[in-house]
């Protein structure tokens, strides 16, 4: 597994551990586009913000485990060092100046080591680079709908993905997909057209809440071809669990002739809706 | 309850009591006022425990077994939620064990406004009729029940849900709300002024250090919800668009709105559980609680903090870089004052000598359980983290391990623990250890997987999933099961307490309990501290 910026930048005994989890999550098999029978980790991401939020995700579970097993330790060493057995006597102490002192400096270092690589992955996670390729993703009660904008390589139209049930993985496969070059930054602008829907991608390591009124823009480079699978994330009424996304993350050949056929194949795009300006 | 018998030679004077009618029903009385918010809780408990029931046997499976409608599963997700929330844990914690120990721990004769505590009490019941009523009525089309989730978020619950539902189900928020308001000025007065003559704020005993923060909670934090929920009635019933984008309005002020109340009720809801959770470690550890003005600062703490830290449940909507770096940074700040709560109870434990009874197996299992939800509390505060788990099983898997394997357990710890005072009768110790233990086996088996379902990508509120889930999922029934076996055995328990004839003790628990309600009889008499207790040591030092 490679070391990322974030491991590196984590202070160094957590990176060594955090590394040896992510190995350890790669033998679970966890889900590649989608989710595995019996995963314990996430899925794998297929951009490099979402495969270092996960090595850091994974060193925060570390640290989870060191603080829970070290508060054990010391409840199981009350229970057998000072129940009424074998400390018949109870101390009176009830301060200790230097110990209280260092029970609130610890955690607030740890929590600096924390928040440090976190607001940097943030950074990168809210950044705004300029966009190759724009999709606007609109959410329904209870489906998708993308929309390519028209750009000199082609596009101008828009579809409907709905779920379809005959086709396998179940429920988080759909009958037309939004496709998207490898290698590429893809800005997403996500909206909806009734009630609050979330667009969420394991894959690409995010969820953006499609809001009626609001074009919520993000974006992600996926290095990796394939077809990768999310669902609404967000409450969105009777059939909210029955409203997947799916994403086919193709060559730039294979994109380009993606979008011609779509010409063709998908409706056109009203030239009246132009689109957010994105950069 | 009180037999005549019990305490008729600690008090000769007059303890006469009213007819059954006037005291249940026109109870003036905080002793009485708080019996009836615990059997209330009890039974308002049952009917979410009936829906989380529901939820589990659901999940059990992919595929739709039990549930036709989806929109029915919605329903009961929603009605699980609102009832824990507001008509299980806060009437159980605030007003039952609220009502009856703040004024005994602090030596007041009662509360200092009977009547208006009355009517909280019945404003609950009424707001939990609402509620109940909402189940009943058309909400989604061609659906009944409110399907929105406990967050009321619209448009979902405005035009997604044009039947009367929510509306009944707002009503139930802005009753019960009212309800919780009026006894939250109830106990900040009662604190401030009443205590007895000797007993400054910094010898109060935690557990009325924890009311009187919950209370102000309360009082800031309510409000708000009820200004959004009327907000959200007259969007739906009045053509008002405040949260409507079409008439200029936002959907995303409703959720800051909403969630400027709903993080501080988080706290309001563990908030009396650290103060319970103090007293029992101390009581059983035959010490005095560790670093007591620390422990009361810390919650002090964590209650002012928890007003600014509300946008860590929106991360997902779109708000900018420097919004969501400082709702990070401020969410983790949370952790240092928890966390000195947590290692002072333990050193409180540390060289005590302490005796395992059932209320104190809660109280421990508490401690290391809280901190296993605190520690994914922290993962979830980061914000870059937060993009992939957001409404997701890790979310249902920490906010239960706080509140239900959090506030829950110290709600069986204070039944445990306080049982014996408030009824004179005894739960057998084998009942409350066994119940422990199921509880904790159950709800670690229920809980802990749905850590590995959110990691894996299961979104929250589903009624049906991808077959790649069904492992964890089934597992996780498996220990909803041992947890409701759990709740039969505590059935028992109380059954077999009020067959039993055996008397509990005065102070049952020995020279640890320190505060002032142990020096009572048990049960209380029905009108205590006719002459005001004089505090010359230290209770809670």
């Amino acid at each position: 597994m490679r070391t990322t910026q974030a491991q590196r930048r984590f202070s160094s005994g957590l990176a060594a551990v955090s590394g040896l989890l992510v190995s350890c999550h790669s033998a679970f098999a966890a889900g590649i586009g989608q989710p595995e029978p019996w995963q314990m980790g996430r899925q794998v991401g297929v951009t490099e913000n979402a495969r270092d939020i996960h090595s850091f995700e994974v060193g925060l579970h570390w640290l989870s485990l060191v603080i829970s097993v070290f508060v054990l330790g010391l409840i199981l060493w009350c229970i057998f060092r000072f129940n009424e057995k074998t400390n018949p006597t109870p101390s009176k102490t009830t301060h200790n100046t230097m110990i209280e002192v260092a029970w609130t400096i610890v955690p607030v270092l740890i929590l600096v080591a924390v928040a440090i690589p976190s607001f940097r992955l943030l950074r990168t996670q809210l950044a705004d680079p300029k966009a190759d390729v724009i999709v606007k993703v609109i959410g329904h009660a209870w489906y998708w709908s993308y929309e390519y904008p028209q750009t000199d390589k082609g596009g101008g139209f828009t579809f409907d993905a709905n779920l379809d049930e005959s086709k396998e993985p179940k429920l988080l496969a759909t009958d037309n997909e939004m496709v998207v070059p490898v290698n590429k930054v893809v800005k997403v602008q996500v909206t909806s057209a009734d009630v609050i829907h979330s667009w969420g991608m394991p894959s690409l390591g995010f969820t953006t809440d499609a809001v009626p009124g609001r074009l919520n823009q993000t974006w992600f480079k996926a290095d990796r071809e394939g077809t990768y699978h999310g669902q609404c994330r967000e409450l969105c009424g009777t059939r909210h669990a029955y409203m997947p996304i799916t994403v086919r993350v193709v060559s730039e050949e294979a994109y380009a002739q993606w979008l011609a056929e779509g010409k063709t194949k998908f409706a056109r795009l009203d030239d009246g809706s132009k689109l957010a300006d994105a950069r | 309850m009180a037999t005549a018998a019990a305490h008729a030679g600690h008090h000769a004077h007059d303890d006469h009591k009213p007819s059954f009618f006037a005291r249940w029903f026109l109870s003036t009385n905080h002793k009485d006022i708080g019996t009836l918010y615990l059997l209330f809780a009890f039974c308002a408990g049952m009917v979410g425990a009936f829906l989380s029931f529901g939820i589990r046997m659901e999940m059990e499976a992919p595929g739709l077994q039990y549930f036709s409608n989806p929109q029915t599963y919605n329903v009961f997700v929603t009605g699980h939620g609102l009832i824990m929330v507001f008509f299980m844990v806060m009437p159980a914690l605030i007003g039952g064990f609220g009502n009856w120990f703040v004024p005994l721990m602090i030596g007041a004769p009662d509360m200092a406004f009977p009547r208006m505590n009355n009517i909280s009490f019945w404003l609950t019941v009424a707001g939990f009729a609402s509620l109940v009523c909402s189940l009943f009525v058309e909400g989604a089309p061609g659906a009944v029940g409110a399907g929105t989730g406990w967050t009321v978020y619209p448009p979902l619950s405005s035009q997604g849900h044009p039947g009367p539902a929510v509306d009944f189900a707002i009503f139930a928020l802005h009753l019960s709300g009212a309800g919780s308001i009026l006894g939250a000025i109830n106990f900040i007065t009662t604190i401030l002024n009443m205590r007895a003559p000797g007993m400054t704020l910094h010898k109060m005993p935690l557990f009325a250090w924890s009311m009187l923060v919950t209370a102000f909670l309360l009082l800031l934090s309510l409000p708000v919800l009820a200004g959004a929920i009327t907000m959200l009635l007259t969007d739906r019933n009045f053509g008002t668009t405040f949260f409507d984008p079409a008439g200029g309005g936002d959907p995303v002020l409703y959720q800051h709105l909403f969630w400027f109340f709903g993080h501080p009720e988080v706290y309001i809801m563990i908030l009396p559980a650290f103060g319970i959770v103090s007293h029992i470690i101390s009581t059983f550890s035959r010490k005095p609680v560790f670093g007591y003005l620390a422990m009361a600062y810390a919650m002090v703490a964590i209650g002012v903090v928890g007003f600014v830290v509300w946008a860590h449940h929106m991360y997902t909507v779109g708000l900018s870089l420097q919004t969501q770096s400082y709702f990070v940074f401020a969410t983790m700040v949370i952790a240092v004052p928890t966390g000195v709560k947590i290692f002072s109870w333990i050193a409180t434990m540390w060289g005590g000598s302490i005796r395992f009874t059932a209320a104190m197996h809660w109280a421990v299992g508490f401690i290391f359980l809280f901190t296993v939800g605190g520690v994914t509390g922290v993962v979830l505060a980061n914000a870059a983290v937060d993009k992939y788990l957001h409404d997701t099983y890790y979310v249902v898997a920490h906010f239960h391990y706080v509140l239900s394997l959090g506030a829950v357990f110290i709600i069986f710890a204070g039944v445990y623990y306080w049982f014996p005072k408030m009824t004179g009768h005894i739960i057998p110790e084998w009942a409350g250890k066994l119940h422990f233990w199921l509880a904790f086996i159950g709800a670690n088996v229920l809980f802990f997987p749905m850590h590995f379902l959110g990691l894996a990508g299961m979104p929250r509120r589903y009624a049906d999933y991808p077959e790649a889930f069904a492992g964890w999922h089934k597992v996780s029934t498996y220990g909803g099961h041992i947890f409701a076996l759990g709740m039969i055995v505590f059935i028992i328990g109380v059954v077999l307490a009020f067959r039993s004839k055996t008397r509990a003790a005065d102070n049952p628990w020995g020279e640890g309990a320190t505060t002032l309600e142990w020096t009572l009889s048990s049960p209380p008499p029905f009108h205590q501290f006719e002459t005001l207790p004089k505090i010359v040591d230290e209770p809670g030092h």
